[in-house]
């Protein structure tokens, strides 16, 4: 195709230009005006080098990055780490000292009661219904993982607080834990021979290329989903409660701040609602799949309670 | 050519978005359909009933939640 140049495609790139020229001014005007940068509104859930408290903000230390061969890691901790380290703390305490009251008398008071009460709860309706009489040893992993990931989902939602699962890297840190001890459940029960066998299903031997790549893929897809629904769960939820506040900054009104706070008042509840069960659906799946391991030869036998 | 590209990106996120709640609130319709109906027909049942709906809802939530993902990678990239 002959192009000669007319003034048509002079336009076309005056035109882009000028469109560039204006978003670069827009970009700075942006940046520089007494007006509000909504760039900044999603550094509330974003991970940071500063944590906030009431009267202040203390800046967390910055480590050399590491050189391991070609690689660079940057050790320093943020925000989210440092929620972390805080919620595992806080967990440590409460539930030494529930144990530690456990032991003196049997029958509990207060604290211990609601502690006593969700621990039943995990063993009772999570563990043992799905893995039978052999799940009790993972009760402490179960447990472990259910009040970590809702102490974290919950602490974002106090004021001055950073939800450490809104973040996909620990989310798959949870996940890569959940898919080792998958595996662990599944080896310990039958041993590795078996569980090699599971991989291929069950299937006459001509159908083994094509089964066992998909029952592999299946393996890294169950953790993996639980990673990104609980990141995505998360992050979700505080992104639509930012933007309803950012309402208020973008119409530049006073008039719509009840409506504004009223609706992010009740996104606030359900993100408590929304907190428990995704720690709970955590939970169960992870049972679930290690359930699924653990099952003998399928021949009727399951490991489910029959009430 | 770039501000074409972030264009047709942001209406793609646009769309998906739309169809991905689409999806995800007629499947979660009607599995709460169905556990009301069975919750009225054996109130007996009605704690299992829920256990299993909040499991399925939160399955077919995280498949939704997938599809979010990439419609907020489309319109931030």
């Amino acid at each position: 195709m002959i192009f000669e140049e007319t003034i048509g495609t002079d336009t076309l790139k005056n035109a882009v230009q000028a469109v560039q020229a204006l978003s670069d001014t827009a970009q700075s005007a942006a940046e520089h005006s007494e007006g509000f940068n909504f760039a900044h509104l999603l550094d509330h859930i974003k991970d940071g080098r500063e944590v906030d408290f009431p009267g202040g903000h203390f800046e967390l230390p910055h480590f050399e990055p590491v050189h391991i061969g070609s690689l660079v890691i940057d050790l320093s901790p943020t925000k989210h780490v440092f929620f972390l380290l805080l919620i595992a703390v806080l967990l440590l305490w409460v539930a030494v000292s529930a144990a530690r009251k456990h032991r003196k008398s049997l029958i509990p008071t207060g604290f211990t009661n609601l502690m006593e009460l969700m621990v039943l709860f995990v063993r009772d309706e999570i563990a043992i219904p799905n893995m039978g009489q052999a799940g009790l040893k993972y009760v402490p992993y179960l447990l472990t993982t259910f009040f970590f990931i809702l102490l974290m989902n919950l602490a974002g939602l106090v004021p001055f607080g950073a939800t450490a699962t809104g973040n996909i890297a620990v989310t798959a840190g949870l996940a890569i834990v959940a898919f080792v001890m998958i595996q662990v459940a599944a080896i310990r029960a039958h041993g590795v021979g078996q569980y090699l066998k599971h991989l291929t299903g069950g299937v006459h031997w001509a159908l083994w290329p094509i089964m066992i790549p998909i029952e592999i893929l299946s393996l890294f897809t169950k953790p993996f989903a639980l990673c990104i629904r609980l990141f995505a769960n998360m992050t979700g939820g505080h992104t639509v409660i930012l933007s309803l506040i950012g309402l208020i900054f973008l119409f530049k009104s006073i008039y719509v701040a009840p409506v504004s706070v009223v609706f992010a008042l009740g996104i606030d509840l359900l993100e408590i609602l929304v907190a428990f069960i995704q720690a709970y659906v955590f939970t169960i799946l992870t049972t679930l799949f290690m359930g699924l391991g653990m099952q003998s030869e399928e021949h009727g036998q399951t490991n489910t309670e029959h009430h | 050519m770039e501000q074409m590209a972030h264009a047709w990106g942001y209406l793609a996120a646009g769309f998906g978005a739309g169809l991905v709640i689409l999806g995800a609130s007629y499947g979660i319709g009607k599995l709460a359909a169905a556990a009301m109906e069975a919750s009225g027909r054996q109130p007996e049942v009605a704690g299992q009933v829920r256990t299993s709906m909040l499991i399925a809802a939160a399955l077919i939530e995280g498949v939704t939640f997938f599809a979010l993902a990439i419609c907020i990678i489309l319109a931030t990239k």
